[in-house]
C-alpha cells in the first residue's frame, strides 16, 4: 500500500526513470555502466554534502555554509600538505573534526541564542569562506602519492565503467545517514523537531543536543564532500563550490523533502542527486545545448516539487478539515 | 468512594502570586484512584494556573503536593510525568508528521542492536490502542487522523508515561459529540485501572456524564467541592457565578426602542454554530449570555463576518448585507471590539492615537490617510468623551492599564459610528471604576439610538444593562429573556439547562 508520506520519494523515482529513459531513448549509450560511475563519481561531492542538507532541512533548518566549508577544507588540505610533512589521513582527521566542530558551534549558536539557522550560517558561509581567502589566495594543487593512489582506486565494471572510491564513499554516507534517520532515536528527533520545536521539547526530545548534532553533521559532511572535491580536482581553491549549498538545497527539495520540515527521505536526495546529474549529462551528450539549461531545467524541477509538496500537505490537511471556521483576515 | 482508600494526589494550600494579583489562595485538591475529577471555573478562575503548579511548570509559592502520600516536587514538566502525573493539553501536543507509532513511542523506541525495530514499535503501538479500543493503522502519519482519534493517542501517551495521574485540559474543546464519546470511552478505561484524572471542561453536561466529583473555582480560591452523583447542574453553574448573583441594579428598563435596525434570519455555520434569528431595533441593547465555549463570541463573530456564515442572510436598515470579511461589516456601520483585547484588539506599540483612529482609518482606505490634525482631534474628542487616562496621546497603548485600552478600543469603533456596536467581554480583565463606566457608556449609546450587542460571561453585568438577553448553550440559542425575566437567577436557570423542571 502506498502511504501519502513516501508519496512524494515515489514521484522522485518516478520522475527520475521516467527521466532516465528519456535520456536512454534519445542517447542509448547513456545506458552504459560508464555513464552511470561517471554519474555517482562526478556528483559525489555534491550527494555527501546533500545527505547533511537533508538532516538540517528535516530539522526544519537550512545551512548555506556548505559550499565554503567545501572550498575551506580543500584550501586547508592542499596547504597542509604542502606545507607540513602530516599524512593526509591526519590531515582529513583534523579537517574533518574542524569542519564538525564548526558546524556544532553554528548549533549552539541557533540553539542557545535563539537565533534564524538562516542568519548563522549565512554568517558562517562568510567565515568559512574568509577562512579560506586567509589561508590562500590562489588555486594550490594537492601532490601526493596517498592521493593520488586513493584517486586510483575504481572497480571495474565488466562493461567498461570504472566506479571510483568516490561514488563510493557517498553510497555508504547515504546507507548510514538512512539508517541514522530512520532507524535512531536521534534520527527521529530530528523529523520531531522539524514536526514541532516547541511540542518536540513537551515531549521530551533534547532539543540542545539534537540541534547541534544535526549542524555537527552538516558540518562534517561538508568537510567529507571538501575531502572528496579536493581529491577529485587535485587543488584546494578558495574560489570553490560558490553556490554548492543551493544545489544541494535544490538536490533535496527534488527528493521530496519538504522546506518546512518534518517529512522527507535520505533516499529522496539521492534520487535528487541522480536526477539532477543527468539532466547535465544529457547536456553533454547533446552538445549543442548550452550549459545554462541545466539551471533552466532545475528550476522547472524545482518549481513542479513546490508545488506537487503543497498539493499533498493540502491533500492530507483537507482530509481532516476542523469543523470551526477561522475568522478571514480583514 | 470508601474512606480507606488512599487518595493518589493530595495538594494542600497551594499559593501562586503572578505581580501584583494573587492567582492562586490556599488550594485544596484531593484525587482518589480511579476518580474523575472535574476542575470547574470560568476564565481566570485559576484553572489552569493550579494545573501548572501541579505539573512543575510554574514553581508554586506556597503548600504542599503528595503523591501516594510522599512529598514531591515537580521542578518541571518532564519531572512530574517522571513521578507519574501526565497532561494532555486541548491541543495536541503531538508531532502531526509523524506516524501515530513514533507518537506514542518517541523518546521510547524498542531497540534492536542500538537501532529503532519499526516493527516491534508498530505492534506495539497496535496492541497499546487496542486497549484503547482503537484499532487504526499506526503507520500512518497522526495528521492522517481526526483530532479526536490524536487526542486519544495523546491520552495513550500520557497515560503510558505516567501512569497514577492524569490531567486532561479541556480534550473535548474541538470534537463533536461522537468524537466526544470516543474520548470517554478512552476515560472509563483509564478509570478502571485505577487512574486518578482531572477533567477540564466548559461543557457542564460532560461533567456529569463522566465525571465523579467536581471541584469549582473563582477568583484563585477553591469555592466548593460536590460528589456529582448528589449535584445538580445548578449547583454547579451557581458555585461557578456564585458572587454575581448576590448584587442586582438595573439600569435600562428597556426604554423606548427605535424601529428594526437588523433583521438576522438563520444565521448559522456548520459545526460552529447552530443558525440562529435576531431582530434588534435600534436603542436596543441585546445580551449574549452563556459559559465559555458557548458560542457567544461565535455569535459575535458571525455577526461582524469574522467567520463567515454557511447560511440564512442578514438585513441592516432594510439592505441585505453579503459580509465576505470585516470589511464588508464595518463598511455597513457594524463595528467588534473583541473579547482578547491584547490578540485581536490593540496593537501594542502604536501609539493611543493611532490605535484609536485604526479602524475610521481602514475604512477610508490607506490612500486617503487622515491628516494629523483630524486625528488628534478625533482622538483628543474621545480621550474627553470617555475619560481615557493616558499620559499622552503619543504613548504606546499597551502601557495603558486594561480598563484605558479597552476604552481606547471602544473609541476605535465608535469613531466609525456603527450603527450596531458588538462588544465582546467589554468588561473582562479591567478594575471595578472602569466596570461601571462601560456599563453607563453602554446605556449612554444606547439612549443614543445606538443597537448594541454585549456578549459576557457576567450574568450581573448582561441584567444590569441589557434589553433583552439570549442565551448561548453548546452552540445552540435555548432561551431569550425579555424586560423583567431578566435576572442572574433567571439567565443561570437557563444555562443549567432546567427545562425539564420547566416544562
Amino acid at each position: 500500500m502506498i502511504r501519502s508520506t513516501s508519496l512524494p520519494l515515489i514521484v522522485t523515482l518516478v520522475t527520475f526513470v521516467i527521466a532516465y529513459a528519456l535520456c536512454a531513448s534519445a542517447y542509448p549509450a547513456m545506458l552504459s555502466s560508464r555513464v552511470v560511475a561517471n554519474l555517482l563519481t562526478d556528483n559525489a561531492f555534491l550527494g555527501i554534502a546533500a545527505v547533511g542538507m537533508t538532516f538540517v532541512i528535516l530539522s526544519g533548518g537550512i545551512d548555506l555554509s556548505v559550499g565554503s566549508v567545501i572550498a575551506f577544507t580543500g584550501v586547508f588540505l592542499a596547504v597542509v600538505l604542502r606545507d607540513t610533512s602530516l599524512h593526509p589521513l591526519a590531515a582529513f582527521a583534523l579537517v574533518l573534526a574542524l569542519t564538525a566542530g564548526f558546524g556544532a558551534a553554528m548549533g549552539a549558536v541557533i540553539h542557545f541564542l535563539e537565533m534564524p539557522a538562516f542568519i548563522v550560517t549565512l554568517a558562517g558561509m562568510f567565515l568559512a569562506r574568509g577562512a579560506a581567502y586567509v589561508l590562500s589566495v590562489d588555486s594550490v594543487p594537492i601532490t601526493h602519492e596517498f592521493c593520488d593512489w586513493l584517486q586510483d582506486i575504481y572497480w571495474k565494471a565488466p562493461s567498461g565503467g570504472r566506479f571510483r572510491l568516490a561514488g563510493g564513499v557517498m553510497v555508504a554516507v547515504f546507507l548510514g545517514a538512512i539508517l541514522v534517520a530512520h532507524r535512531t532515536r536521534f534520527g527521529q528527533n530530528v523529523y520531531a523537531i522539524g514536526g514541532g520545536a516547541r511540542t518536540a521539547r513537551l515531549m521530551g526530545v533534547p532539543l540542545a543536543r539534537t540541534t547541534i548534532g544535526i549542524y555537527a553533521i552538516s558540518g562534517g559532511l561538508s568537510g567529507l564532500a571538501g575531502i572528496v572535491f579536493a581529491l577529485y580536482t587535485s587543488a584546494g581553491y578558495s574560489l570553490a563550490a560558490v553556490g554548492v549549498e543551493l544545489d544541494a538545497i535544490a538536490a533535496v527539495v527534488i527528493g521530496g523533502t519538504l522546506l518546512t520540515g518534518g517529512s522527507g527521505f535520505v533516499a529522496g536526495t539521492f534520487f535528487g542527486i541522480l536526477i539532477m546529474g543527468l539532466i547535465q549529462t544529457y547536456i553533454v551528450f547533446d552538445g549543442t545545448l548550452s550549459s545554462w539549461w541545466t539551471k533552466i531545467v532545475i528550476g522547472a524541477l524545482l518549481f513542479t516539487f513546490i508545488l506537487l509538496q503543497k498539493g499533498l500537505t493540502w491533500a492530507t490537511t483537507i482530509r481532516r478539515r476542523p469543523a470551526a471556521g477561522s475568522p478571514t483576515p480583514s | 468512594m470508601t474512606d480507606p482508600v488512599r487518595p493518589v494526589l493530595q495538594a494542600r494550600g497551594i499559593t501562586k502570586f503572578f505581580p501584583g494579583a494573587i492567582a492562586l489562595a490556599d488550594v485544596d485538591l484531593t484525587l482518589m484512584p480511579g476518580e474523575v475529577h472535574a476542575l470547574l471555573g470560568e476564565n481566570g478562575a485559576g484553572k489552569s494556573t493550579l494545573i501548572k503548579c501541579l505539573t512543575g511548570a510554574y514553581s508554586r509559592d506556597g503548600g504542599t503536593i503528595r503523591l501516594d502520600g510522599r512529598p514531591i516536587d515537580p521542578g518541571s514538566t518532564e519531572d512530574s510525568q517522571r513521578l507519574g502525573i501526565g497532561t494532555v493539553y486541548q491541543e495536541v501536543n503531538l508531532l502531526p508528521n509523524l506516524t501515530v507509532a513514533e507518537n506514542l513511542f518517541l523518546g521510547r523506541q524498542p531497540r534492536r542492536w542500538g537501532l529503532i525495530s519499526r516493527r516491534r514499535m508498530a505492534a506495539e503501538a497496535e496492541a497499546l490502542l487496542a486497549g484503547y479500543g482503537l484499532k487504526i493503522d499506526v503507520r500512518e502519519p497522526l495528521a492522517a487522523y481526526s483530532v479526536a482519534v490524536q487526542q486519544v493517542v495523546a491520552i495513550a501517551r500520557a497515560a503510558e508515561m505516567s501512569g497514577r495521574v492524569l490531567i486532561l485540559d479541556e480534550p473535548t474543546a474541538s470534537l463533536d459529540a461522537g468524537e466526544v464519546e470516543l474520548v470517554f470511552s478512552v476515560i472509563r478505561r483509564l478509570r478502571a485501572r485505577g487512574l486518578a484524572i482531572v477533567f477540564i471542561t466548559h461543557f457542564l453536561d460532560q461533567v456529569f456524564a463522566i465525571c465523579d466529583r467536581a471541584t469549582v473555582l473563582r477568583n484563585g480560591h477553591v469555592v466548593g467541592s460536590r460528589d456529582l452523583a448528589d449535584a445538580t447542574p445548578r449547583d454547579i453553574v451557581h458555585l461557578m457565578l456564585g458572587r454575581q448573583l448576590e448584587t442586582e441594579m438595573r439600569l435600562s428598563h428597556g426604554g423606548a426602542a427605535g424601529p428594526v435596525l437588523a433583521e438576522i434570519e438563520d444565521l448559522g455555520r456548520r459545526g460552529t454554530l447552530a443558525p440562529f434569528s435576531l431582530s434588534i431595533r435600534e436603542g436596543e441593547v441585546i445580551g449574549l449570555a452563556g459559559l465559555l465555549g458557548a458560542g457567544r463570541t461565535e455569535t459575535a463573530s458571525l455577526i461582524f463576518g469574522a467567520i463567515q456564515a454557511d447560511q440564512g442572510r442578514i438585513r441592516l436598515g432594510g439592505r441585505d448585507l453579503a459580509l465576505r470579511g470585516p470589511r464588508d461589516a464595518i463598511a455597513a456601520g457594524i463595528a467588534l471590539c473583541p473579547e482578547d483585547r491584547k490578540a485581536d484588539g490593540i496593537i501594542g506599540d502604536l501609539s493611543v492615537r493611532e490605535n484609536i483612529i485604526l479602524a475610521l482609518q481602514a475604512r477610508q482606505g490607506w490612500a486617503r490617510p487622515l491628516s494629523r490634525g483630524r486625528a488628534e482631534e478625533i482622538a483628543q474628542g474621545y480621550l474627553r468623551a470617555l475619560d481615557i487616562r493616558a499620559a499622552s496621546l503619543d504613548m504606546p497603548i499597551r502601557l495603558l492599564s486594561g480598563g484605558n485600552q479597552q476604552k481606547a478600543l471602544l473609541a476605535r469603533w465608535l469613531a466609525t459610528e456603527p450603527r450596531l456596536l458588538i462588544l465582546d467581554e467589554p468588561t473582562r480583565g479591567i478594575d471595578v471604576g472602569a466596570h461601571a463606566e462601560i456599563l453607563h457608556l453602554i446605556e449612554t449609546l444606547r439612549a443614543g439610538g445606538m443597537a448594541l450587542i454585549v456578549a459576557s460571561s457576567e450574568m450581573e453585568e448582561l441584567a444590569a444593562a441589557a434589553s433583552r438577553v439570549l442565551v448561548l448553550r453548546d452552540r445552540v440559542q435555548v432561551a431569550e429573556l425579555e424586560g423583567r425575566a431578566i435576572t442572574s437567577e433567571n439567565i443561570v436557570r437557563a444555562i443549567a439547562d432546567e427545562e425539564r423542571e420547566v416544562a
